[in-house]
């Protein structure tokens, strides 16, 4: 038999999560709900009235060539940020963990840009790879490309995952960095005095040891490039040239907010929210699995 | 199978010098322990050998060969750590084959030499275990049999037995001894237990404050300590020591009794007697005045002073005793048991 010990009920506990409850309440739970009632709803070209559809919306989704069309950009778009950023701080932890001599100011500076808001980060690339005044293009020029974002898709991309993707090596490099600083010391030097050299180290023993992080900051990476993405587009392509970096949650705002398609934009935002809603049950189920040392 | 050569041996960390001239031969097939107080510099002197810590001035010679340069890797030197250090994500199989692997020995030959370790050991049942599903004294042995499948020229211990029991750090204590005699290997072996360094080790190497105090056999380091620290460090309980005026004709002692024989010293010395040389006589010049006893059976310990001082003293006689605390006992000890240091430079005299 269990003895649990009770305490006499107060309302001070729910006096002090109440706060808390209100923002969830206000700014989560109310406009998710909301986005529910409005996908049900079809809005007429003048804002004077709506009809209740039920599912219309989502089978008009289904069918348009455009969703679909910005559902595979997404996933190329997400995994690409993903992979870059997580590369990017894997190799940047690696060798801060070597670094002896002023190890604290390169960790702080590594940690920065975590602080700089989406669209001012977005504002700093397209300052650099503006066509005409960007210090980049005009490097690029020597090795005979010929950088203009606003014209070719396939550079708008690039410059937009770029951004994104610098923008989150702080925040992974950070995870990274502490997960390696918890492998035991002796654990490297066994593996040194076993013969391995940096890089087989590296990839047999601290790669492994570390899988929990990796599998953590990609679920957290999918999830920020599909939705906090949105300041960095926003600032840099504003979802073009023509429908070239226009992902899910850029094309929710330009439906709903531009295209005034209101019905349609809350059964996008659904959808995103399910997507959301699974990656987080699959980190939850999965993150858990610790390694013990 | 090598000689280990230490010569002339410094570590700085800035200007903090750790090490001191630290100087050794160490014999094919030797098993020798570096012993000393925590901070003393000996995991740092073992790590120096193993190469995992860069060396300031001075050589390392592992056999024939100047290994101040090479990594720990080509130093062709197998290590056992205290924590275990097992790669976590590994089956017990895949750790010890992961140094021959990268060997690149063939796929025959390092199932033929793992299995071989695992008889050793007794660990043939957990090769297909992880690290985390096995207790500490069995993590122990897959960390040594990593060390052995790599048969290596050098065996290094880090305080390996630290982390366990005190019953399962006796065994495996015979254990390592069993093994490294079998084996042959040339082994170094650093603790801070004076017990496991005086049954382990061929040959002990004392440590204190990053000088070496003293460096031989058990026995020597029990028979003529070379300092009073070497005094205080072995055996157990520690070596009476105390203040002393030596004459030609015998020592007085602080009581002003005079231990006859005759001395090639004078001037004020330290005398050193251990608790185990005294022996009781009813008319010895030595009187304790006895305040607490400990029974341990074999051998009964008397705590007290030097009656009339407040010297500490222990005395361990062997079997029981019916003395009571508050009792005046009184002692003797033969001149060939009595140590005298200097007490300036804390070394031996009569050297």
């Amino acid at each position: 038999m269990l003895k649990r010990v009770h305490f006499p009920s107060s309302p001070l506990p729910y006096l002090l999560v109440a706060p808390q409850l209100a923002i969830t309440l206000i700014f989560f739970i109310w406009p998710a709900s909301q986005a529910m009632y409005q996908s049900f709803l079809v809005e007429d070209p003048f804002g004077l009235g709506s009809e209740f559809v039920w599912f219309e919306n989502f089978e008009l989704l289904w069918g348009d060539q455009h969703y679909l069309d910005a559902f595979l950009r997404t996933a190329v778009f997400s995994v690409l940020v993903a992979a870059l950023s997580m590369g990017s701080a894997l190799l940047l932890a690696g060798f801060a963990q070597r670094v002896v001599r002023g190890a604290m100011f390169y960790r702080t500076m590594l940690i920065w840009p975590y602080a700089v808001a989406p669209v001012l980060a977005g504002a700093l690339w397209v300052f650099m790879f503006n066509p005409t005044l960007g210090i980049f293009p005009y490097f690029l020029d020597f090795v005979g490309i010929d950088w203009n974002h606003y014209l070719n898709g396939g550079q708008a991309m690039s410059l937009v995952i770029l951004a994104a993707a610098w923008k989150q090596v702080a925040y992974n490099f950070l995870f990274y960095l502490a997960a390696m600083q918890s492998i035991p010391n002796s654990v490297i030097e066994a593996a040194a005095i076993d013969g391995a050299g940096p890089g087989r180290r590296f990839w047999t023993i601290i790669f492994p040891l570390i899988s929990p992080t990796t599998f953590f900051l990609l679920v957290i990476n999918m999830v920020y490039a599909f939705f906090e993405t949105f300041g960095i587009i926003h600032a840099v392509t504003q979802g073009g040239p023509g429908s070239s970096t226009t992902i899910l949650v850029y094309k929710v705002f330009n439906d709903g907010f531009v295209g005034l398609d209101l019905g349609g934009s809350a059964a996008q935002s659904v959808v995103l929210m399910a997507l959301v809603i699974v990656m987080t049950v699959v980190q939850f189920r999965y993150v858990e699995r610790k390694v013990e040392y | 199978m090598a000689e280990i050569q230490l010569t002339d041996l410094t570590k700085s960390y800035g200007p903090t010098e750790v090490l001191h001239h630290v100087e050794g031969d160490i014999k094919d097939g030797e098993f020798i322990v570096i012993v000393g107080p925590s901070g003393c510099g000996k995991s740092t002197l073992l790590r120096m050998v193993a190469g995992l810590e860069s060396v300031t001035s001075g050589e390392i010679r592992i056999g024939d060969r100047r290994v101040n340069e090479l990594e720990p890797s080509a130093r062709d030197i197998a290590m056992v750590f205290q924590n275990y250090a097992l790669y976590p994500h590994m089956s017990v199989r895949e750790n010890m084959a992961y140094g021959l692997k990268i060997r690149k020995l063939p796929k025959g030959e390092i199932n033929r030499r793992v299995e071989e370790a695992a008889d050793i050991l007794e660990i043939h049942q957990y090769l297909d275990r992880k690290p985390r599903q096995l207790s500490g004294g069995q993590r122990q042995r897959v960390a040594m049999g990593r060390a052995i499948v790599r048969d290596p020229q050098v065996f290094l211990f880090d305080e390996p037995l630290s982390n366990l029991d005190a019953k399962l750090r006796v065994q495996m204590r015979l254990e390592i001894r069993k093994l490294q005699q079998r084996l042959g290997v040339t082994s170094i072996y650093v603790t801070h237990d004076q017990v496991e360094a005086m049954t382990l080790g061929d040959r002990l190497m004392v440590l204190n404050g990053g000088y070496v105090e003293q460096f031989g056999t058990p026995i020597e380091l029990y028979d003529r300590p070379a300092s009073v620290f070497v005094a205080g460090f072995i055996g157990s309980p520690a070596m009476n020591l105390l203040p002393a005026e030596a004459h030609s004709d015998g020592i007085v002692l602080p009581t002003g009794v005079k231990l006859a024989g005759a001395q090639t010293q004078s001037g004020s010395v330290l005398l050193g007697v251990r608790p185990e040389h005294l022996v009781p006589d009813q008319d010895g010049p030595i009187a304790i005045d006895v305040d607490m006893v400990e029974q341990l059976g074999a051998n009964s310990l008397l705590h007290g002073t030097l009656s009339g001082t407040d010297h500490a003293m222990v005395a361990s006689i062997p079997g029981h005793v019916a003395t009571a605390n508050g009792t005046q006992q009184r002692f003797s000890a033969a001149p060939e048991v009595l140590h005298l240091f200097s007490p300036e430079t804390q070394k031996r005299l009569d050297a």
